[in-house]
């Protein structure tokens, strides 16, 4: 059977997928240029926004995929 | 919600700290960057596609007010929890944790979690099978009209209420952290949560509500870890606690609740475990329809039953995000010479302005800024706007099936098309978040309000607590003893309040002790009125005639054959589901004791 609705867990995926994206970039940017240094930020070090964006970004493309509209269920 | 009725002290507290800081013009603690409002204009551009959607699904009066009863244990699990865990709640709890310490966790466990339970298993198949569209619906049910009324006008009010105080405590979280207007906050978010509940109905609420847990989740998760990545892991927090503060115990939740002076709250462990752990707890969790409404929308009676489990495992992991960050900062959290930072009441903030004070309801945000680089920092606040609008907008769906079903169709208009019904939800829908900024003004502007409204919330839950379980566990309870039980319990408690108000050397008969404080109050007070309501609901029913039992069918335990349930296999089961929650739900106390 296809799904014919869209699931909140779509939703929920293009927004992660988003977030992710924009986040693990600025933080790769930030870490590329240097800039981390710069940021009052404890533990700017661990580059937080490059791994928890790429989490982020990981669970969005998931749940997008796995509930995209029209997908056999 | 809860946590706002059961303590006027903690969230009152946040919004005169909030106050005394604008008051002294003290500077926002942070600056967004393009990223970050970036985060949360998408955040926005999402809730209102969602609402949008949804506006084809939500024509007949089953799908707008219940989401046509179709919503997955799992949404309709997430959508019950998501809806109590305000930003008010977050940041609220937060300081409360910096400042008691772990005894703040009380409220997310023996709090939440056995009623939830109790809900669940117990409570849900009466609510389910009678097929009401809310929680006085079914007093009408057992009842008749008479608690109906009182019970509907009551909630309508309380709701519509609280709403307001959440949408100004939100407004001001955002002018103390952010520097927004007040005026602009109110107007952005409430003009989206209007939109996308009138447009979607439950169903656009309930949805949004999922995606605003995971980005609670998402924005308020990191904060713990780096923490905890700070201070060297639990171990390495509790040491430098004990190291910090050698005379207080910030550390143990039932070790220092023997006596009411031993601990910081002023707290004694019978009103902890009878008070809020029964009274308060149940009467929420089980008979606030702002949460009972998220589980009447599940697709089946299995899926409403295990809804209410799968929220209490995620209410037992929220302490990580607010609980843990307060103790973070008893220990992270260090001025500009390097010495600790001492966080402060907000009398203290008000009396010392200039001075660069913060107070402990701050403690969220400054951890924020503390961890969160940009993008990051704006998921955070992006986590407290919709920990506001997943509360709001709980709030006014509720608001919109208690007008609708329980004040307009038996008092207003009786017999009218289906189709005026949703129209009229519709426009209730957008009157409660009119009525709504019209008390968020209304807070604003005569400020000891806050705590009187919060008191009044929980003149509510014990007495609607007291009725709903004597008429669905009690065959001979009649119309007449659950009318005058609910009346008479009401009346008690707010009779409790108002006695302490004239004279607060009453606490000691209300709260058995001189040294109880405004939470242990609370707790008394609600376990009186619960006992008036039963003993009335009881006197009056004994000189009363009970309905026949055959009346009593899907309204009452003893009387009602439930629908038998397939058999699933044991990780589909509820029980099973619920004894493991139970199990964990010892374990933590038993760990944290």
């Amino acid at each position: 059977m296809k799904s014919t609705e869209i699931s909140i867990w779509f939703f929920i995926g293009v927004l992660l997928t988003i977030y992710g994206v924009m986040i693990m970039l600025y933080g790769m940017w930030e870490w590329v240029t240097g800039n981390w240094k710069l940021t009052n930020v404890v533990l700017a070090n661990l580059h937080a926004p490059v791994w928890w964006g790429a989490i982020m970004l990981a669970l969005g493309l998931f749940y997008s995929l796995r509930f995209r509209p029209g997908k056999e269920l | 919600m809860l946590e706002l009725a059961a303590t006027a002290t903690t969230s009152g507290g946040l919004v005169s700290s909030m106050m005394a800081s604008l008051a002294i013009g003290v500077p926002s603690l942070a600056h967004l960057s393009p990223l970050d409002i970036a985060v949360i204009v998408i955040y926005f551009a999402m809730v209102m596609w969602i609402g949008f959607y949804l506006k084809k699904r939500a024509n007949t009066s089953e799908e707008f007010f219940m989401a046509g009863r179709e919503m997955t244990a799992w949404i309709a699990g997430l959508s019950f929890v998501s809806a109590n865990l305000g930003s008010l709640e977050l940041m609220g709890w937060a300081g409360s944790a910096y400042q008691y310490g772990i005894l703040a966790a009380h409220w997310y466990w023996i709090g939440a979690v056995p009623a939830m339970l109790f809900l669940g298993i117990v409570m849900m198949p009466f609510y389910y099978v009678s097929k009401t569209h809310s929680v006085p619906g079914y007093l009408k049910l057992r009842f008749g009209q008479g608690s109906s009324i009182v019970a509907a006008c009551s909630f309508a009010f309380m709701t519509i209420l609280m709403s307001g105080v959440n949408m100004f405590s939100m407004a001001l979280v955002m002018k103390v952290v952010l520097g927004w207007d007040i005026t602009f906050s109110i107007v952005i978010s409430s003009l989206a949560v209007a939109a996308y509940v009138a447009l979607g109905g439950l169903r656009s609420a309930i949805f949004n509500e999922v995606l605003q847990f995971v980005l609670i989740w998402g924005g308020a998760l990191l904060v713990p870890i780096l923490g905890l990545i700070e201070a060297h892991g639990w171990t390495g927090l509790k040491a430098q606690i004990i190291h910090n503060f050698p005379t207080q115990d910030y550390l143990h939740m039932w070790k220092g609740v023997g006596h009411f002076s031993d601990n910081p709250m002023g707290v004694h462990w019978t009103g902890i475990v009878f008070g809020l752990g029964f009274v308060i707890s149940f009467g929420y969790w089980t008979t606030d329809f702002l949460v009972v409404q998220r589980v009447l929308a599940a697709n089946s009676l299995r899926s409403a039953r295990i809804a209410p489990v799968i929220g209490s495992y995620f209410k037992m992991a929220v302490p990580f995000i607010v609980i843990l960050p307060g103790l973070l900062a008893l220990v992270v959290l260090h001025n500009p010479d390097g010495s600790l930072m001492h966080l402060v009441g907000e009398d203290v903030v008000s009396a010392h302005p200039g001075m660069g004070l913060h107070s402990y309801n701050e403690v969220l945000p400054l951890m924020l800024v503390r961890y969160c680089s940009p993008g990051l920092l704006g998921l955070g606040i992006t986590a407290l706007i919709a920990g506001f609008m997943s509360g709001m907008a709980g709030n006014v769906s509720a608001f919109a099936a208690v007008w609708t079903y329980d004040i307009y169709q038996p008092l207003i208009n009786k017999k009218a098309p289906d189709q005026h019904y949703v129209s009229v939800g519709r426009w209730a829908t957008i009157l409660g978040v009119v009525v709504s900024i019209g008390a968020a003004y209304l807070v604003m502007n005569a400020k000891g309000i806050m705590d009187y409204v919060q008191a009044l919330f929980s003149f509510f839950i014990a007495p609607l607590l007291g009725s709903i379980l004597m008429g669905m566990f009690w065959k001979r309870a009649t119309k007449a003893g659950g009318f005058w039980g609910l009346l008479i319990g009401t009346i008690t408690s707010i009779g409790l309040w108002a006695w302490v108000k004239a004279d607060p050397s009453a606490l000691r008969y209300v709260a058995i002790s001189p040294d109880a404080k405004d939470m242990a109050e609370n707790m008394y007070r609600a376990l009186w009125s619960f006992g008036a309501t039963v003993i009335i609901t009881f006197v009056v029913s004994m000189f009363g005639t009970a309905r026949p039992v055959a009346e009593l069918n899907g309204l009452v335990y003893g009387a009602t054959k439930l629908p038998k349930e397939e058999p699933v296999p044991f990780y589909k089961n509820e029980w099973y589901w619920a004894a493991l929650a139970v199990v964990l739900f010892l374990a933590l106390n038993i760990i944290f004791w």
